[in-house]
């Protein structure tokens, strides 16, 4: 296996799979994805050629609409739907910097064996919008099927031999039976999910019950919704044979599970790990962060009696000021966060030297969307790793956690306010528009009562009283990097001066070598030393295996579907993903253990890669990078490319699409 | 001056305040500012003022951004916690400072290249927000650590130490803030003790945002001929626009205030300022008028000081300072219980019904 791996110098950054990503010019969804070349996975005909063989809940479909149009209620209500079916399903919302009238798209993928990372290959293909029919059209697999509104006929040039087109009049039905533009654009979405239905066959029973879960308050509009409903199902059931030999039916595979956004994951984190400070500039992809942490708190920490808040959440002017009064909370006892993306990790880094230097408990998360500058605000990337671990001028190294999905935001950001404080200095983690924006089915959140915060070392004012001798800020008392801390407010015996400037062990203002030295160093030990005591990577080993996955963030579900999609091939892959920096002292011999290791991961340069090479011993020939950047949600298919470009995997039906360009 | 360590043992008849704590407990290390530098007078009015309102040390919380104002919280209350940031960043640490602890008196020092400049968008903002803290600019109209540029606060037509002519407007820190909505504008000397301790002592007493921006001569750089900054031109130009005096809750007005046109602002804690000399018809709460006057005056060529303008203190329940914006429970939030922050593993429970 490892023979066929050709060298790293030509494999890695810039090597064959990002190469082809190039070929796409910036803001545009490469056409080499979707031409008759490159057609995606083929839906399989019976032998008899006839109708497509029957697949249950394993499906993947695309809605395109217009931004703005209210199409996002009706395609949760389908992905909710489907979710109370039992059936593993993720929802992934491209949409665009734009408040109304660009296209935009909700992709739905089911999958029983729990697969639901983004896929290219969709079944069906709900043609919504006018603008992208063309794209839209071309993107069902052979054998899958479009539905469009057939109140007016398609433009000509569209049709394909090789999908069934299934027209429902739409528009027709709804302004025939309501009132009002509004309500109508809006019941015409509600439609076409009871079309779907019909077609799909999701349980009736569970949409009408979603329906008046929502609208239990709004008897009106609930009517209205279960009219549009029925008129979507009748109408497909009328005319055409339903359900479709590529269908669901419901499973138990959800008990124990909750569909949630990693944003929202992560605000309720920030609120149980008891973060009563939020100081934020707005910017997608982060800002439903905070919107979900005000809700919450909102929620949970009114006084009852005053009403009063026990929280301050401020929205600030910009970034930079965001980051300082983050570490102005911290500095005087609060439990203290930001929420920002990569743009605004940039204008923060003054801040985040001054805090590691002055040793400031603060959590910085980073909802990575693409770069560079303002790149591609609503799209997905993994580009702020290198620039997270050493942000900020000067010698800095910063702890850096990676959450995986929603589930392990919610961990995670508990997490990461106690490695904070325990090691005082900014901890950032980093999600990204996938994880943070869309819909993931995740184990349900637990929750341990007896779980008290790590305030870390502070000296109380009792102790202080105690004290014999004075207080020393930055003094290695205990042997292990991490000196003792005051609040203000606390003692007069605390009292100190903290800088940004050179400073000795004892806090005061040096511009001497050696004391400043003698500082810089220790902190760098004490960073070095938090690596234990980060999350350890998630390690799956396969028996015989020779190769190793290894990868970071959002990328697992698309990894490890590789993994079995490899095992089905018959080669067996060791998997990694890491899940902080700096490296925990078990990703070093994983890395070793293995012939080659391929570092997947979304962004141009191979920044896993590079961190790995300079962090660890490993060589530089034995890592191998598979890229994709494009913005969307990393594939399956990407990873599999990815290897195929390197190893004799055989062939796949997913290699068509070029992994670096490939929607 | 670095070597020269301040002895340890007072002298025994130092006077103490009721902290029984005498003016050398307010006091911090060793300056090593420039012999003469105004910033060591401010620093000097700081130590009375808080000496003076008996206030605790270290229940003051001290915060600064770079230039020689960033270094001047070293110099008074040792046992306060202290906070010497980054440039033009001073604001939004203490914002958060006392977002976190809001029983924290915060004074921050700046200067005029630190807010007008780098700072200008942290400064405006703070103002804004109504941040409940004392912020001091130490003016010079110059940048002094690296030796001598024109800062944003130097008039048209005065001159740098090697002769050129600053030909860019001015900000001006006490006309911004009165249009930013600041609760508490004034302008002092570093040479004029006398009116600046009762403004320093007013301006930590007011709840809510307070702004001195003080003329505090540059020795080194910004004291010659041709500078509006200067000590002789500061003197020469000086118009102590009106005299006011920081009473404390439990002090009567003494009479000779009480009669003619001296007037008193009540303030939020029950101290009151009390107006022993202003112009005729100006009236300290009257914003718009105020802001009037000073640019009548400045085009006169004068300095206008003294406490400007201050805004009555609002009804109970009224107030709009960050806290009463931001509607916080009275006690600080760092050190709040955990469990009253925690809903704890029932509520998530029933909480993840809504994500099914």
């Amino acid at each position: 296996m490892a023979d066929s791996v050709p060298g790293a110098s030509g494999a890695a950054p810039g090597g064959p799979a990002s190469a082809k990503a190039t070929a796409a010019r910036p803001g545009e969804v490469p056409a080499s994805a979707i031409t008759s070349a490159a057609r995606p996975e083929d839906i399989p005909a019976s032998p008899n050629g006839g109708p497509p063989a029957s697949r249950i809940n394993d499906l993947a479909f695309k809605i395109g609409t217009v931004n703005g149009t209210g199409s996002a209620s009706a395609n949760g209500l389908l992905r909710r739907a489907i979710f109370r079916m039992g059936i593993p399903v993720s929802g992934k919302n491209l949409f665009p910097s734009n408040i109304q009238g660009l296209p935009t798209w909700y992709e739905i993928r089911a999958n029983a064996r729990g697969h639901t990372a983004r896929t290219a290959r969709f079944d069906m293909v709900v043609a919504m919008n006018p603008a992208t029919y063309k794209r839209d059209i071309e993107e069902v697999a052979t054998g899958g099927w479009v539905m469009h509104d057939s109140s007016w006929p398609l433009p000509r040039g569209l049709d394909r031999d090789d999908v069934t087109f299934l027209g429902i009049p739409l528009a027709k039905m709804t302004v025939d039976n309501f009132q009002g533009s509004r309500v109508r654009i809006l019941m015409k979405n509600i439609c076409y999910v009871g079309a779907l239905a019909a077609l799909l066959d999701i349980d009736m029973e569970i949409v009408r019950g979603l329906l008046k879960e929502t609208f239990a308050a709004k008897a009106k509009l609930l009517d209205a919704n279960y009219l549009a409903i029925d008129l979507g199902y009748d109408y497909a059931k009328k005319h055409f044979d339903c359900p479709l030999p590529v269908r669901l039916e419901p499973m138990e595979g959800n008990e124990d599970s909750i569909v949630i956004d990693g944003n929202t994951a992560a605000a309720l984190g920030c609120v149980y790990a008891g973060a009563t400070v939020a100081a934020w500039y707005p910017i997608t992809p982060s800002t439903s962060l905070v919107d979900a942490f005000t809700a919450f708190c909102h929620q949970f920490r009114k006084d009852p009696e005053t009403g009063k808040n026990r929280f301050a959440i401020i929205q600030a002017e910009d970034e930079l000021a965001a980051a300082g009064m983050v570490i102005g909370a911290a500095w005087a006892g609060a439990r203290a966060f930001t929420s920002t993306s990569g743009a605004g990790l940039s204008l923060m880094s003054e801040f985040i030297g001054l805090a590691y230097y002055a040793e400031v408990p603060s959590v910085f998360f980073d909802v990575q969307r693409v770069g560079p500058s303002t790149g591609m605000p609503t799209r997905t990337q993994q580009g702020d790793i290198q620039f997270a671990a050493y942000a900020s001028h000067g010698d800095t190294r910063h702890i850096v956690i990676f959450p995986a999905n929603p589930h392990e935001c919610f961990e995670m950001a508990v997490e990461a306010f106690d490695l904070a404080e325990r090691f005082q200095t900014p901890v950032f983690v980093l999600t990204d528009l996938d994880i943070g924006m869309n819909d993931w089915v995740v184990p349900k959140l637990e929750w341990d009562d007896s779980y008290r915060p790590d305030r870390g070392k502070v000296l109380t004012a009792e102790e202080l009283e105690a004290a014999t001798g004075p207080f020393h800020r930055y003094l290695d008392v205990d042997g292990d990097g991490i000196p003792w801390r005051t609040l203000p407010g606390v003692h007069p015996k605390g009292a100190y001066l903290t800088r940004g400037s050179g400073h000795d062990r004892y806090g005061n203002y040096t511009e001497d070598s050696e004391p400043y030295a003698d500082v810089l160093a220790r902190v760098g030990r004490k960073i070095d030393g938090a690596a234990p005591h980060l999350p350890a990577p998630e390690v799956r080993l396969a028996e015989g295996a020779k190769i190793g996955l290894v990868t970071i963030g959002g990328c697992r579900g698309a990894v490890l579907e590789a993994v079995d999609e490899l095992a089905e091939r018959g080669i067996a892959a060791n998997y990694m993903r890491v899940r902080a920096f700096p490296f925990h002292p078990e990703v070093e011999p994983f890395l070793a253990g293995n012939d080659v290791n391929f570092a997947v991961e979304q962004n141009r340069d191979g920044q896993l890669r590079k961190l790995l090479i300079a962090e660890t011993g490993a060589a530089k020939e034995s890592l191998v990078s598979i890229l994709y950047y494009g913005g969307y949600p990393m594939s399956c298919h990407h990873v599999m490319d990815g290897l195929a470009t390197h190893t004799d995997i055989g062939t796949s039906d997913a290699a068509a699409h070029p992994a670096g360009a490939a929607p | 001056m670095t070597y020269i360590k301040k002895p340890r043992i007072h002298h025994p008849g130092l006077t103490k305040n009721r902290l029984g704590l005498t003016r050398r407990d307010y006091e911090g290390t060793m300056s090593t500012l420039c012999a003469g530098c105004g910033h060591d007078s401010i620093t000097a009015a700081i130590i009375e003022a808080f000496w003076e309102l008996e206030i605790a040390p270290h229940e003051v919380a001290k915060t600064s951004g770079i230039g020689c104002s960033g270094k001047t919280p070293t110099y008074f209350l040792k046992e306060a916690h202290g906070f010497n940031g980054v440039h033009g960043r001073m604001p939004s640490i203490t914002t958060g400072a006392h977002a976190a602890n809001r029983d924290l008196i915060c004074i921050g020092v700046s200067g005029d290249g630190d807010s007008l400049s780098i700072g200008m968008g942290q400064f405006a903002h703070v103002v804004r927000r109504n941040v409940d803290m004392l912020y001091i600019i130490e003016n010079n109209g110059v940048y002094g650590l690296t030796k001598g540029q024109f800062s944003a606060s130097a008039d048209v037509g005065s001159t740098a130490k090697r002769g050129q002519i600053n030909r860019e407007h001015p900000i001006d820190s006490v006309l911004l803030a009165l249009n930013l909505g600041a609760g508490f504008v004034a302008r002092s000397f570093s040479g004029d003790k006398e009116q600046l301790v009762p403004i320093l002592k007013a301006g930590l007493r007011h709840r809510g945002f307070a702004l001195i921006d003080i003329i505090s001569p540059c020795v080194t750089f910004n004291d010659h001929r041709g500078s509006t900054k200067s000590y002789q031109y500061t003197r020469d130009n000086y118009n102590q626009l009106v005299y006011a005096d920081f009473v404390p809750p439990a002090e009567e007005i003494a009479a000779s205030y009480e009669s003619g046109d001296a007037r008193s602002v009540q303030m939020h804690d029950g101290s009151r300022i009390a107006f022993r000399k202003v112009p005729e018809d100006y009236d300290p709460t009257d914003r718009d008028a105020v802001y009037t006057y000073i640019r009548e005056r400045q085009r006169a060529g004068e300095v206008a000081t003294g406490l400007l303008y201050v805004e009555e203190a609002p009804e109970e329940g009224e107030e709009a300072d960050f806290h009463g914006i931001q509607g916080t429970v009275e006690e600080p939030l760092a050190g709040y219980p955990f469990e009253g922050l925690c809903p704890g593993a029932e509520k998530l429970e029933r909480l993840q019904g809504r994500f099914r």
